[in-house]
């Protein structure tokens, strides 16, 4: 029997299958609800994850899960786990235990489940998480992701608001995954390396920053580099200034971007951006797709002194610099 | 002029079609769009092959007049 290709059963995969910033505000922008003190970050810090004073540490939760971007299940687990669990570590915190969330259609043999989960569970152990438990829909399109706790120290944790005029920018994983997948989508490219970095942790960008002092961390996802950068700028009350000359993109993403392969997240994500961020006129349009274009699984964006950028960059050698924020000007972020 | 209909698919599929409907008529062609992301990446596709894109609008969709 032939088997069915998860990607052709979704109409959008990946983080590309986020609702656009522009309307999630509109839906969750002051809500009311009960206030906890213990309650440290909770919904209106448009921060990564939760988190909660549990009394000499702090308790991180977060939730992600998305439609398959690659037809291998065990692959679409490792992506999903290694995504879901991204976010503990863009809040500082060591993930510890998870529950499944899984979607799955009527018509996929059941095996394609279990070896979801079996990739899932080994890109959980690397990670020193355990899978405890989960709830399963039936549903047209196979979803699949985690809901992941972790925990940290309450002097370490990771807000994406505290970033300091002169803080350097640093990612630790290129960009274009995006555009890449959606080539892929359309059969012009195998996306290897896309695919090796969607499933690979950001353990190692975590464990990097081990005693320096990171100013703000979040990661890079669904609202492209120019939507978590605004978020992390904004919060903080600066600017980032973004050095297009040194932006680190996968091999092809330009290509697939001048040839029209681009995900619809990328014009949701300028849409609401479009007078928030500040990008010259002279850039060429593959590069603002290549800067709005929303990634999966991305790297983490941490915000730390130059020192310490320094020292980050000896320890970690995908990391990159990709700019520094200065004292507010006209707009949270600049390409320059 | 051949026309293509990429109503009610999303992206990448109408650059296939488009790709697909090139092959044929190397010429060129009119592509109806239903979406501002078709639109912008199907035009995309055309412009990176040489060819002239012309953009017209029909009610809630356009027409994407490609031609050498």
């Amino acid at each position: 029997m032939e088997e069915i290709r998860l990607t052709s059963l979704v109409r959008s995969s990946g983080c590309n299958a986020k609702l656009p910033p522009g309307d999630l505000h509109k839906a969750l922008d002051n809500l009311e609800q009960v206030r906890s003190r213990s309650l440290i970050e909770g919904f209106e810090s448009s921060d990564d994850a939760l988190v909660y004073d549990i009394g000499d540490k702090a308790l991180i939760e977060t939730v992600d899960f998305f439609p398959p971007m690659v037809d291998d299940p065990e692959i679409f687990g490792e992506i999903a786990a290694a995504n879901a669990i991204s976010d503990i570590y863009a809040m500082g915190g060591e993930p510890r235990i998870a529950m499944s969330l899984m979607c799955f259609p009527s018509c996929l043999d059941i095996s394609i489940m279990r070896r979801i989960m079996i990739g899932a569970i080994r890109k959980a152990g690397e990670a020193g998480v355990v899978i405890a438990g989960g709830h399963t829909l039936s549903d047209r399109e196979p979803k699949f992701g985690l809901a992941v706790t972790g925990f940290a120290k309450k002097d370490r944790i990771w807000s994406n608001h505290g970033v300091r005029p002169g803080d350097v920018a640093v990612l630790t994983k290129r960009l274009g995954v995006g555009l890449l997948m959606t080539a892929h989508k359309a059969g012009e490219t195998d996306a290897k390396e896309a695919i090796e970095q969607m499933r690979t942790l950001n353990k190692k960008a975590w464990e990097a920053a081990d005693g320096l002092d990171i100013h703000a961390a979040t990661d890079v996802t669904g609202f492209s580099l120019m939507g978590h950068s605004y978020e992390a700028a904004s919060a903080s009350g600066v600017t980032l200034l973004i050095r297009s000359e040194d932006l680190r993109f996968l091999p092809g993403a330009e290509e697939a971007a001048r040839f029209g392969f681009v995900p619809e997240g990328r014009y949701t994500n300028e849409d609401y951006l479009a007078d928030k961020v500040f990008v010259p006129e002279s850039c060429p349009l593959y590069f603002r797709d290549m800067l709005f274009s929303p990634e999966t699984s991305g790297g983490l964006l941490l915000f730390m002194s130059p020192d310490d950028a320094g020292i980050y960059m000896k320890r970690l050698d995908t990391a990159f610099v990709i700019g520094e924020a200065v004292r507010f000007q006209e707009m949270h972020v600049k390409v320059v | 002029m051949t026309e293509l209909d990429t109503s009610g698919y999303s992206c990448p599929e109408p650059v296939i079609m488009t790709k697909k409907a090139l092959k044929d008529s190397p010429e060129g062609l009119a592509v109806l769009v239903d979406n501002r992301a078709s639109k912008e990446n199907v035009s995309r596709y055309a412009t990176a092959l040489g060819y002239k894109v012309k953009v017209e609008e029909a009610g809630q969709n356009w027409k994407l007049i490609i031609s050498k």
